[in-house]
């Protein structure tokens, strides 16, 4: 068994594994990155549009306004102080990514450049305000990038391809991590002071998936199995704009172009939805109202798609319409220059041109609202009042702050990872420094290693992708974006069997070591089916509309009883686990508490939880 | 309609299946914007679990998938069956050592590129207001092009250059450095143009031009070479990219 010894162990090297990896380096500690892919294949490569940021570069902007939104955004489930430290901390994030080097686009005065997003305004919602930084429309692969070559500038300590499939918790604490050596099917332990979770979402529970194959979710599901409650699972993003068919993202800063959404009447059919935000109202309600279209017979071809047109006539159209300034119309070398990724997905997957037709854009399984829980410093946080597992961190799509509330804003996922990594990596490094290290108990791979071995020597029937399939069409048709307590039970239901079949009648061709990726895929299906399980089984309890989770049979938001995060925690038994579910852990409202400190009146508080109208 | 994928296979781990091989399935109900790596997955589901390839994003933007497709190296989830045909050959890229089946040794390709300094360097202080440094968009387009690279090895495994002295950087190492010679705001130009001054360096190109229609992000691999060449025989890399050639 080979053992390495570091004190800051950050498993996933996505943007926010890599911030945390740069900052706790920086700040002096021995820090190796375990990561299953190849550092630049992470999926924060594939963020298009932008990090929002209020720097004011084009329009009058403030943090505050940008913590409104948050906040209106995750439909008042988000955690005030922690959206406002997410706010503020965002401008020097983003000046510390330009310092590294990162190649934003520019302005006429050689500033950071900056677009219109979806649910983005001035002055609590006065007006649409361009706060995202972009560089073109592959915002994610320069922030990857950068970051990724930052970390080899400071010489981090990278184990590729080193898939991670346990952790080691010893009286509560956490000691380090087991993964499995790609390359040859090894055991290694990596012992730590601090483990560090950026290990991504889990979109792979869904068939129509903006996600990675790699995104199935290991990092939470293995917290989960090691005691760790997962927070506000029942809240999942589907983004309005994915291909047809496909779910490949279509960046929402098309429509912060001007791009709009047409039905089959050729309707833009948002100003109905959202007459002031229209198309760039916040994602859950503008996939809501594509399913609506739907449901109404107006989606294109009555195929359950609808257009998003980007080509100049059209958008120049309602910009004389709206009164824009004539500076602000676009032509065809505007789209190819600030959409050059978006135009090669539709030419090379749909054989589309977006500057002379519409794309076919349908609501694609995008982004995990819940995941680990943990406080403003990436610490993670077992219980609804906030106690600390010592030695263990989170950060990015796999962690709740909880920033994101019932509904993240679009350019948000880079915001968080960017701000919590590096807040996580600063904390972490402190934390090594003065930590004792725990000593490893007996045979700490024994489980998992077992786990491993039924699946390699299993001689049942069902192919994991076929399972796999099943649970991704179950929760597409059962707790997508519209649920019941019916579809709900019945997605309970499938995925009850899919379990079963997966504990007692799995099978893999490949007995090999090396690179055995059928054997890996079967023990990721194992991680996406507790998740879907965890999401599912929260969903069911929470009898509310709220953000992302769209129920039919409880239509209201409703403050009196739901305005609470929930936690499900899992009894560690794999094949046939009891969860628990609470909603003890009060919503942070502090920002609104101190309105009311300060007298305001009910029609001047910006923070009190009102009905959201876009 | 069917699609027959004839695969170049190993397992070094299976008696016999040391050595490369060749193995064709067949696959029914495809259609014809099915893409190649949904297909190769349909295999490896359906038919043989041992099948192995890397794969992440399936969109084109992640670099895993790159492999050798009718004899020419592209991403496998950027490629239509419309744009292959009814038999498909499938082989891992070359130039680096064959693992198992499509998976290859990607170590010589990362250790070329983190050769070249790929990472920005300005030692002056930054800029006492606390806000970004400044840069014109004409000159953030210089580099444009080169910012593109996801590292996919596409390029470098198509180069009989490298095929022949693997030592050589290859095209994606020089891309990476060119994204940083010509950023305005980068001080270190003259220590990497020293790196690639080096026998091993861009001599080694030869203007075969195969890295450019390799790239599966059309970045213009060869001419970013030559701006790097210039550059090295100017001994400056101011006025190398005129702002009218940009795209």
């Amino acid at each position: 068994m080979k053992v390495h010894k570091h004190e800051a162990i950050i498993v996933g090297a996505g943007g926010a594994g890599l911030m945390a990896a740069l900052y706790a380096s920086k700040a002096g500690a021995d820090v190796a990155v375990v990561s299953k892919l190849y550092p630049t294949r992470s999926h924060t490569g594939a963020a298009q549009g932008g990090i929002g940021a209020a720097l004011g570069n084009l329009d009058e902007d403030q943090p505050i306004y940008h913590t409104y939104d948050t906040v209106k955004g995750g439909d008042y489930l988000t955690d005030q102080a922690a959206a406002k430290i997410l706010a503020e901390n965002a401008v020097d994030a983003v000046i510390e990514l330009e310092h590294m080097g990162l190649p934003f686009d520019r302005t006429s005065e050689k500033r950071i450049s900056q677009r219109r997003f979806g649910g983005h305004t001035r002055n609590f919602g006065e007006e649409l305000v361009r706060r995202a930084c972009h560089a073109a429309d592959r915002t994610g692969h320069m922030i990857l990038q950068t970051l990724y070559q930052q970390c080899i500038k400071n010489e981090v300590h990278f184990f590729d391809e080193f898939q991670v499939v346990d952790m080691i918790v010893v009286d509560g604490a956490v000691a380090g991590v087991i993964a499995i050596e790609l390359g040859t099917g090894e055991f290694h332990i990596f012992h730590g002071k601090a483990s560090f979770f950026a290990s991504g979402g889990w979109g792979r529970c869904w068939s129509v998936t903006s996600n990675a194959h790699a995104l199935t979710g290991d990092g939470a599901a293995i917290a989960l199995r090691r005691g760790v409650p997962l927070e506000d699972m029942e809240f999942f993003q589907f983004h309005p704009t994915g291909i047809y068919r496909m779910g490949i993202l279509i960046t929402e800063g098309v429509r912060g172009e001007g791009g709009v959404l047409i039905n089959s009447v050729g309707e833009r059919f948002m100003e109905r939805y959202a007459p002031s935000a229209k198309d760039l109202a916040s994602r859950d309600v503008v996939s809501r109202a594509i399913y609506l279209e739907t449901r109404e017979g107006r989606s294109i071809k009555n195929r359950g798609y609808v257009h998003l047109d980007i080509r100049p006539g059209t958008v120049n159209r309602y910009f004389a319409e709206e009164g824009r300034d004539r500076n602000d119309f676009i032509d065809d070398a505007t789209v190819e220059r600030k959409l050059p990724d978006i135009l090669d997905f539709c030419r090379t997957y749909l054989g589309v041109d977006p500057v002379k037709e519409p794309m076919p854009v349908q609501p694609t399984a995008h982004y995990a609202m819940g995941g680990i829980p943990t406080n403003v410093d990436a610490e993670v946080v077992i219980d609804a009042a906030g106690t600390v597992m010592p030695g263990l961190y989170a950060a990015g799509e796999t962690a709740c702050v909880s920033v994101h509330g019932a509904n993240r804003l679009g350019t948000n996922s880079l915001v968080d990872l960017v701000v919590f990594g590096r807040r996580g990596g600063m904390s972490m490094a402190e934390f090594v420094k003065q930590a004792d290290w725990k000593a490893l108990p007996a045979n700490p791979e024994g489980e998992i290693r077992a786990e491993f071995d039924r699946i390699r020597n299993a001689t049942g029937k069902s192919r994991s992708g076929e399972l796999r399939a099943k649970m991704q069409e179950t929760m597409m048709e059962n707790i997508g974006v519209f649920r019941t307590q019916e579809t709900m039970q019945r997605g309970i239901d499938d995925l009850a069997e899919l379990r079963e079949r997966f504990y007692t009648d799995i099978q893999i061709d490949d007995k090999a070591h090396v690179f055995n990726t059928d054997l890996m895929e079967a023990w990721e299906l194992g991680a996406l089916l507790d998740l879907a399980d965890v999401t599912a089984r929260t969903a069911i309890e929470r009898e509310e509309s709220r953000g992302a989770h769209s129920r039919e049979d409880f239509k209201e938001r409703d403050d009196e009883n739901w305005l609470a995060h929930s936690l499900i925690s899992h009894d560690g038994v794999l094949a046939d686990p009891t969860y628990t579910v609470s909603f003890d852990k009060p919503v942070d409202l502090s920002l609104w508490e101190e309105e009311i400190a300060q007298g305001l009146p009910e029609d001047k508080q910006k923070f009190r939880p009102k009905a959201r109208v876009y | 309609m069917d699609v027959t994928f004839r695969i170049r296979r190993r397992n070094p781990e299976v008696p016999g299946k040391e050595k490369p091989y060749w193995q064709e399935f067949v696959l029914s109900d495809v259609d014809p914007t099915d893409r190649v790596l949904e297909m190769l997955h349909r295999i490896k589901w359906e038919q043989d679990g041992s099948l192995s390839l890397r794969r992440s994003c399936a969109h084109g933007v992640c670099g895993s998938d790159a492999m050798r497709i009718n004899g020419v190296n592209r991403l496998a989830c950027k490629m239509l069956i419309q744009d292959v045909g009814e038999r498909v050959q499938v082989e891992p890229i070359l130039g680096l050592p064959v693992i198992k089946d499509l998976i290859v040794d990607m170590e010589p390709f990362f250790d070329h590129y983190k050769q070249v300094m790929p990472f920005f360097v300005n030692d002056n202080p930054v800029p006492e207001d606390g806000r970004e440094r400044l840069q014109t968009q004409e000159d953030r387009e210089l580099f444009d092009d080169s910012t593109k690279c996801i590292l996919c090895a596409c390029c470098t495994t198509s180069c009989p250059s490298f095929w022949a002295n693997d030592h050589y950087v290859g095209p994606a190492a020089i891309v990476g450095a060119h994204r940083f010679i010509f950023d305005t705001r980068d001080q270190a130009g003259k220590e990497r143009l020293d790196v690639l001054s080096e026998p091993n360096g861009v001599w080694r190109c030869r203007t075969i031009f195969n890295c450019t229609p390799a790239c599966p992000r059309d970045i213009e691999v060869t001419k970013a070479i030559g701006e790097v060449k210039l550059a090295i025989r100017k001994g400056a890399t101011e006025g190398i990219i005129r702002p009218n050639e940009v795209q």
